[in-house]
């Protein structure tokens, strides 16, 4: 995948907003086209770096689908300042974003083998774009497991479309709330306690992981009890970022750039760095 | 008199009157040449206009936590080690403007600045330093994606290379392979040769265009014992340096403990006051400060210096990632002495001692090396194993 970069890799290109959904009182889905030339390609589990006017710029994870190439579409959720404005931008206004940046989810070597998704909150969006992939390339893959926890039935991103892909025969959507409520019917607790209940074959199974990082954490330790090598895991880390170019220093991770050598990462290579408190 | 331009490796000799001739023929090739001058209590890099600017018969004595100028006996021009500045004040500035937007109505259209390339000349630049910014060149222009304006700073500098004669209290560039002799990167390298009343240098051509420039210098012709008489200076100052850092095995030591107990005594001495980032000449990092004027109707993103010691510069929503002083000064001295050799090749550090010097507390890189070393868990027992 490559991106028309501007010769300066810091300037920002003009997008406008095409539609703004509101997901929650604080997650705004936002679908971009590029004010001016084409849009480039992006691959499942890249970001961009979206800019508000005058407020700053933040990396959020391309949440559309793949092979829509029209447009970027991204779920983000007003958490401070810069968030907050992009939230609040409406159809026909404008930002600025450079990208798309870093590692995607390892859609080629999972090819033939089952997948399980396992996503916490928030983290479904950065999955969302490696599911229309698999689903359009639905004979190209095994078994599709998605394990996804939120805090509370209203917090379920994406409602209508989880419900349609539920009805599916050829995917499996498991969904586990913190908190019930009286309508709700399915799991509660957390996703990590899905993991024994999903069949996991361990010999041919990649897993997806993207979520805050106790949940990830836990999630991880599951997949290892269910004998999945560390290998087999990738994982989608965060961590603060101005440039997206590996040249702020900002997003370091241990040896790591997860701006440039993530933010998707293969369990195995971050290891030690994973376990390390404060690193 | 010149007017023969030498071969590249070549020596000369030449006289004060000579460097005077040399500094005119940078400025009249249209040269900003920056060189070490007196500042406000220690030597700093500032535009020069002749040998006078220069600090004749200062040196510096550094040692951990303490920086003070004294007189010399003699009035060389480079008798000083390095002082708190360094060349990546001039390449990665402190502060820069990225970029510019105009927002009218629903449009908003990011304007490119104009990138400031002032050609510059770079005078008294010492062994550590040049591999400080072949280091900078690395992580700005070596990777998949480059810093233009670092870049376009970069490109045509003159750099005029000066070999130590004096070691400063707290470097150790010989552990760090960058000195005390500049390695080539150079286009002309001078050691100043101030013994027995004469005052002179031994000048070595580093490139054509320093070959170039310098055919145009008076100069005469350097005899054997010219050239002994500046490999003595050097090594001279390679012995009396004082402090060494052991880099044996260094990455898979500091990469392997990240838990080791030394990491809590040196976090109950740092005050994660970030001076010794500031004063580092590998140290690149930065954040950006986004504005507007008052009607909304422009903006700028500005580009400043920053330190792995903030808060703030792990900070993701719900607070820091490194909240502990020990986190951070771990972040630090892993960094540069670990993890750059994962990712641009080489050692981040290359001894040149400031962050000793300027820490307010007098930590000593070298000796938290060693202190981690002294009882280290071995490399390859896994630390607590995956998660
Ligand atoms: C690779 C990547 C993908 C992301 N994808 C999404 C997404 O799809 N949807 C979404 O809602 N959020 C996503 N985030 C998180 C998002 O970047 C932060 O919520 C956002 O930076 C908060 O900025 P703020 O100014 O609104 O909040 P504040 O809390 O005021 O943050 C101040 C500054 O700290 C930094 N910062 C704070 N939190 C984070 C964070 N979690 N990660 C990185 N930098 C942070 C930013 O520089 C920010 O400007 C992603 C982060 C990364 C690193
Ligand atoms: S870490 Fe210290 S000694 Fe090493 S280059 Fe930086 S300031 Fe100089
Ligand atoms: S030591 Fe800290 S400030 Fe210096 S380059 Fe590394 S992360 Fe950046
Ligand atoms: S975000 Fe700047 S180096 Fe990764």
């Amino acid at each position: 995948m490559t991106a028309a970069f501007p010769a300066n890799a810091f300037v920002p290109t003009a997008y406008r907003v095409i539609r703004q959904r509101r997901e929650m009182r604080d997650v705004a889905t936002l679908e971009l086209s590029a004010a001016a030339g084409e849009l480039p390609t992006f691959a499942p589990g890249q970001f961009n770096m979206l800019y508000a006017f005058g407020v700053g710029e933040v990396a959020i994870s391309v949440s559309g689908d793949p092979g829509n190439r029209g447009r970027f579409v991204h779920t983000l959720r007003a958490v401070g300042a810069v968030s907050t404005a992009l939230a609040r931008l409406e159809a026909g206004q404008m930002l600025g974003l450079r990208g798309p940046f870093g590692t995607g989810w390892p859609m080629t070597a999972a090819v033939g083998s089952d997948l399980v998704i396992i996503a916490g909150g928030l983290g479904l969006a950065p999955l969302r774009p490696a599911l229309y992939h698999l689903l359009s390339h639905r004979a190209d893959y095994g078994g599709i497991t998605v394990l996804y926890g939120t805090r509370h039935p209203r917090d379920i991103l994406y409602r209508r479309e989880i419900e349609r892909w539920r009805r599916r025969l050829d995917l499996d959507i498991e969904i586990t709330v913190d908190h019930a409520d009286r309508a709700w019917h399915g799991h509660v607790g957390v996703v990590p306690a899905l993991i024994p209940r999903a069949a996991i074959d361990p010999e041919n199974t990649f897993a997806l992981v993207c979520g805050p990082e106790a949940m990830m954490r836990f999630t991880v330790a599951g997949l290892r009890d269910a004998g999945l090598a560390p290998e087999r895991i990738y994982l989608s880390m965060e961590r603060n970022m101005k440039c997206a170019l590996g040249l702020c220093g900002r997003c370091q991770f241990g040896p790591t750039f997860i701006c440039k050598d993530g933010p998707v990462m293969r369990f195995d290579r971050i290891l030690q760095i994973f376990a390390t408190r404060e690193i | 008199m010149g007017g023969h331009v030498l071969a590249i490796g070549a020596k000369a000799m030449m006289t004060r009157d000579g460097l005077q001739a040399l500094i005119e023929a940078l400025l009249s090739r249209g040269y900003r040449l920056i060189g070490p001058r007196l500042g406000e209590g220690a030597i700093v890099y500032d535009d020069i206009g002749g040998i006078a600017d220069l600090p004749a018969g200062w040196t510096d004595r550094q040692e951990a936590g303490s920086y003070r100028l004294e007189r010399r006996a003699d009035a060389a021009f480079f008798g000083y080690a390095v002082g708190p500045q360094s060349w990546k004040r001039f390449l990665h500035p402190p502060v820069e403007r990225l970029w510019q937007a105009r927002r009218e109505g629903d449009e908003l259209a990011i304007l490119p600045i104009e990138i400031e390339t002032p050609k510059f000349a770079f005078l008294g630049v010492r062994g550590c330093e040049l591999r400080a910014i072949q280091i900078q060149d690395r992580v700005f222009t070596g990777g998949s994606q480059v810093d233009v304006a670092y870049g376009a700073r970069r490109r045509g500098n003159f750099i005029v290379a000066v070999n130590c004669g004096t070691a400063g209290g707290t470097c150790f560039c010989v552990s760090m392979a960058s000195g005390p002799k500049a390695k080539g990167g150079f286009d002309l390298a001078l050691t100043e040769l101030i013994e027995g009343g004469a005052h002179e240098f031994l000048v070595e051509i580093g490139s054509a265009t320093g070959a170039d420039l310098f055919a145009g210098i008076p100069q005469r012709t350097a005899s054997g014992d010219d050239i002994a008489a500046a490999e003595a200076v050097v090594a001279r100052t390679a012995r009396e340096m004082g402090r060494t850092l052991d880099n044996t095995g260094i990455k898979e030591l500091l990469q392997g403990n990240p838990n080791h107990p030394r990491w809590d005594t040196v976090a109950s001495r740092c005050l994660t006051c970030a001076n010794c980032t500031m004063v580092c000449p590998t140290c690149f990092c930065t954040t950006v400060e986004d504005g507007s004027d008052l009607a909304g109707a422009t903006a700028a993103r500005v580009r400043k210096w920053d330190s792995c010691f903030t808060l703030d510069f792990s900070f993701v929503h719900g607070g820091p990632v490194r909240s502990e002083p020990r986190a951070r000064y771990r972040q630090w001295m892993t960094h540069k002495l670990a993890n750059w050799i994962d990712q641009f090749g080489k050692s981040g550090c290359v001894g040149c001692g400031r962050c000793i010097t300027w820490c307010p507390v007098g930590i000593d890189i070298t000796e938290e090396v060693a202190a981690i070393r002294a009882n280290a868990r071995t490399a390859g027992t896994p630390e607590k194993g995956g998660a």
